[in-house]
């Protein structure tokens, strides 16, 4: 008897935990680099529409996060990569991890931005590396801004400019990518111009920004550096006190500023590939795209989103930024990287 | 045979050896060593081998590689013994100073000189711009020619600086502990034989202190070895170590198999210097140790010229860049855009206010405070995972036999090996699972647990065994052993190692390469967030930020500084 009563017992369990209880939310998981940032409330906007949970996984800079996710393709830590960029963009596409998807807010998005037409990977944002000067210093001295590549290895900008390490750091190696546009198989002739002219090369931007320029609060020596087009626009958003103008400007001229475009892809073999489209959908929606400009200092790609006042005063975007196709710069990187490492050394 | 276990005096002979297995020393030191082997094993030796054994194929011998191998590895022992000779210009005198006299302040500014080695680089590298940067203030003293500051040879000396202002404490320690513990009555008694003052030091002095100076020598050199943070931030493009090419072939220029080659032969060299500090050490530990302290305050003019220059000294080299951040993030540098010019400086708490507000709604934004709670709350787990694990392994190394001095250098190893290549053997062996915040404190614990062991290690040696066996001939349950004779000696070495564990966590060492959940950020991330977009404000916080650190760290130092057993405090 006692038996039967545990049998019947455990069958009962059984079933219960059978009877579909009220679905768990469903989670999505991005997997992105250090710098995505976005605004809460439209993270809940999406949780909300589509009864889910997003989690959001950082991995390092562009490079680690793309590593990583190269590394555990098979068994992939997350539903969608976002923040490849299309300097690493080959490197996705030949390691084959990103699942094609042709979402229908792609129709919003100018072609200019759409790289990969197999749509695995789907742009979302873009910004311009370029050199920021110190307004400030070039009025003083009533100096002129350079126009040029060529301007920068005149001697009255001798030890006024700090770069990044390409080997190191994206804004470097954008900046590199824009002078191998420039002067073809000439760049390393340039660059030790660069260095007789007193340019200095530091680990990466945080280094740059804050030790070496003379407009940040490091107050450093130089007074022009490498970094974004949106950036002066950030330093009037974060300024200690409230400023009517920006202490920096980018210079924008032509061939001087290289376009970084990030992209976001759903990675195979994802449990959640609905939700994931969904997702996908979501960041090329008006909404997203208008929030991300405050939060990473980026422009939107879709054509329809309107850019914060800050943006419209402050930062700027290369006309005519410098043109390499992708797969140029997926076959060459590293051997142009290297080259420059051994001509700066 | 097998039939004959079946035979009853057999079973009974089985049974003694089951039971005499059990009771035998060997069993109780596997028993110690299970946990903390289990640990390393799980977390630290099969991630990294799978990654080396995954990366690595006989790609990576080409003449070129074999070039690279050969010139990094030169500049990486040139530069690491240099800073070593470096450190110890410094920490000798400091050594001498800390040991033989008493002075008022003593034990803050031996706090401080502790203080830069559970710094994060960010830190480190923003004081010494404050001190050195164009507007610092030894070079509004001292105005360096431009050519110079963006020298090669410029870099080079920040390097050697900064490993000195980080393992000058080192030196301190170990050096300094041994040279309180010399027994006078030694140089005393050479002296009445007739012994002039270099003979003393040569013969005596110089002669007891080798071994705790070989082994403060072969840390410090070890930590140079593997300078990654200072190489990068303060070194520009121009110089590579082991280690910062390794995360360069992993992450910048891919080429897995040489970035493997690169880890197994730090990991070799690690393991070289692992093996002769813990040999070393040993016989730091026992040497003979007065009961009293050697210290006094300075009576002659020289001794008294001796205290002051290094007091000034130290104070320099320690206090300035120190205290340089605090001054930054109460200070307004932004010039006034009505009337350009001149830099306008002001006193300001904007930025300590604005850390509480989140300007932008952002998702990942905690307050500070709320990133200082996380930092204290991984910094705890990391204080329960290290002493639960290094009390047994400690246990076991206070009296080593032969399997403990093999061990011993394999708990060192963490200390030695690529964050870049252990992060990707994470990734690949514990995959989804890895966005579990308890990889945090484990991480943490890797790089605690030899701390924790070395402090723990000499305070369970020193305790007599004739104690115990009087305790237990008395009548004294084991249990009641450990309270009444272990415990009271322990629980200072405890605190201290606790302590040790806690600010190793709270500067947390390349964990960061690991995955993180961005809703769990530490204080060194949340620096490292501020830093990485550009305006005033952002500085500012991250300076605000820095120091919050930095007086945890003081604190928590300040506090083992108080604790330490007279004769413990090793690494």
């Amino acid at each position: 008897m006692k038996r039967l009563a545990f049998c019947l017992l455990l069958f009962t369990l059984l079933l219960a935990s059978c009877t579909p209880r009220p679905a768990e939310p469903q989670t999505i998981s991005i997997m992105t680099h250090d710098s995505f940032a976005i605004s809460e409330d439209i993270i809940k906007v999406f949780e909300a529409e589509n009864d889910s949970k997003v989690s959001f996984i950082q991995s390092g800079d562009a490079g680690s996060m793309l590593n990583q996710a190269i590394l555990t393709k098979d068994a992939p830590i997350a539903d969608i990569l976002f923040g490849v960029d299309n300097t690493f963009l080959s490197r996705a596409l030949e390691a084959d991890i990103f699942e094609a998807y042709d979402s229908s807010a792609l129709t919003d998005i100018p072609d200019e931005f759409k790289l990969d037409p197999s749509n695995r990977a789907l742009p979302v944002d873009y910004g311009d590396v370029c050199i920021n000067y110190d307004k400030n210093y070039f009025a003083e001295k009533n100096l002129a801004i350079p126009q040029t590549f060529e301007d920068l290895a005149k001697p009255e900008y001798k030890g006024l400019l700090v770069v990044e390490n390409p080997a190191t750091s994206s804004p470097g190696l954008a900046f590199l990518l824009a002078t191998r546009a420039h002067f073809g198989d000439g760049y390393l002739d340039y660059w030790k111009s660069l260095k007789a002219n007193g340019t200095v090369v530091v680990d990466g931007w945080e280094t740059a920004y804050y030790t070496n320029f003379s407009a940040s609060s490091g107050k450093g020596a130089q007074t022009m550096v490498v970094s974004y087009a949106s950036s002066p626009a950030a330093e009037v958003f974060f300024a200690s006190e409230p400023l009517t103008d920006s202490p920096t400007a980018s210079i924008v001229a032509s061939g001087m500023c290289f376009r970084q475009i990030e992209f976001v892809g759903i990675l195979k073999n994802s449990q959640n590939k609905v939700l994931a489209q969904k997702f996908v959908d979501f960041m090329l929606s008006r909404k997203f795209q208008e929030d991300m400009p405050l939060n990473m200092f980026v422009y939107p790609v879709n054509k329809n989103a309107k850019l914060p006042d800050v943006f419209v005063q402050f930062a700027q975007v290369a006309e005519s930024p410098a043109v390499l196709s992708y797969s140029e710069i997926a076959s060459n990187r590293d051997s142009w990287i290297e080259a420059w490492t051994a001509a700066m050394k | 045979m097998e039939n004959n276990l079946l035979n009853h005096g057999d079973t009974e002979t089985l049974r003694k050896k089951i039971l005499r297995a059990f009771l035998s020393p060997w069993f109780y030191r596997v028993l110690l060593w299970l946990a903390p082997i289990l640990f390393l094993l799980a977390f630290f030796f099969l991630p990294l081998s799978r990654i080396l054994i995954l990366a690595f194929n006989t790609s990576a011998f080409t003449k070129t590689n074999f070039q690279l191998i050969l010139s990094t590895l030169s500049f990486t022992f040139y530069q690491a013994a240099l800073s070593t000779i470096l450190t110890f210009v410094l920490g000798i005198p400091s050594a001498i100073l800390f040991s033989r006299f008493d002075f008022r302040g003593k034990s803050l500014l031996r706090a401080l000189t502790a203080v830069p080695f559970m710094l994060p680089t960010v830190v480190v590298a923003a004081s010494f711009n404050a001190i050195l940067g164009t507007r610092g203030i030894f070079s509004s003293l001292f105005p360096l020619s431009p050519e110079f500051t963006t020298s090669k040879t410029f870099y080079f000396l920040l390097i050697l600086l900064a490993h000195v202002f980080y393992n000058t404490t080192i030196v301190i320690r170990i050096v300094g502990n041994a040279l309180s513990r010399l027994d006078p009555k030694l140089e005393a008694a050479a002296r009445s034989l007739g012994a002039d003052s270099f003979h003393v030091w040569k013969n005596i002095t110089l002669l007891l202190l080798r071994p705790s100076l070989l082994a403060a020598a072969l840390l410090v050199f070890m930590f140079d070895f593997t300078s990654f943070g200072v190489i990068l931030l303060l070194g520009g493009s121009n110089f590579s170590t082991l280690e910062v090419e390794i995360y360069l072939r992993v992450l910048k220029l891919p080429n897995m198999p040489l970035a493997a080659l690169l880890s197994v032969i730090q990991l070799v060299f690690t393991l070289i210097f692992s093996i002769h500090y813990t040999r070393t050490i040993n016989q730091v530990t026992t040497q003979t140790a007065p009961r009293f302290s050697l210290a006094r305050s300075p009576k002659t003019t020289r001794e008294r010229a001796f205290v002051i220059t290094n007091y000034l000294l130290l104070i320099t080299f320690f206090l300035l860049p120190l205290i340089s951040l605090p001054i930054r993030s109460l200070t307004r540098l932004e010039a006034d855009r009505g009337q350009r010019g001149e830099v306008q400086y002001g006193f300001t708490t904007d930025y300590y206010q604005e850390l509480f507000i989140n300007r932008r709604g952002s998702l990942f934004y905690v307050p500070p405070i709320q990133a200082a709670a996380n930092s204290l709350g991984y910094a705890s787990i990391t204080v329960l995972l290290s002493l639960s694990l290094g009390y047994p392994a400690a246990y076991a190394l206070a009296k080593p036999t032969r399997l403990e001095k093999f061990l011993d250098p394999l708990i060192m190893l963490p200390l030695g090996s690529s964050a870049v290549m252990l992060g990707l053997g994470f990734i690949i062996s514990f995959g989804r699972s890895l966005a579990s915040p308890w990889f945090v404190p484990i991480a943490h614990t890797l790089v605690a647990l030899p701390f924790v062991i070395r402090t723990l290690q000499p305070a369970l040696a020193s305790i007599p065994e004739r104690l115990r066996q009087a305790a237990s001939t008395l009548g004294a349950s084991p249990f009641r052993v450990w309270q009444t004779v272990d415990f009271p000696i322990l629980s200072r070495a405890t605190l201290g190692a606790a302590t040790f564990a806690f600010t190793v966590s709270l500067g947390e060492f390349g964990a960061t390469l690991l995955l993180t959940r961005p809703e769990y950020p530490t204080i060194p991330i949340a620096i490292q967030r501020f830093l990485s977009q550009p305006g005033g404000l952002n500085f500012g916080q991250a300076m605000a930020m820095a120091t919050l650190l930095m007086l945890l760290t003081t604190l928590a130092i300040l506090i083992i500084e108080k604790l330490r057993l007279p004769n413990s405090g090793e690494f």
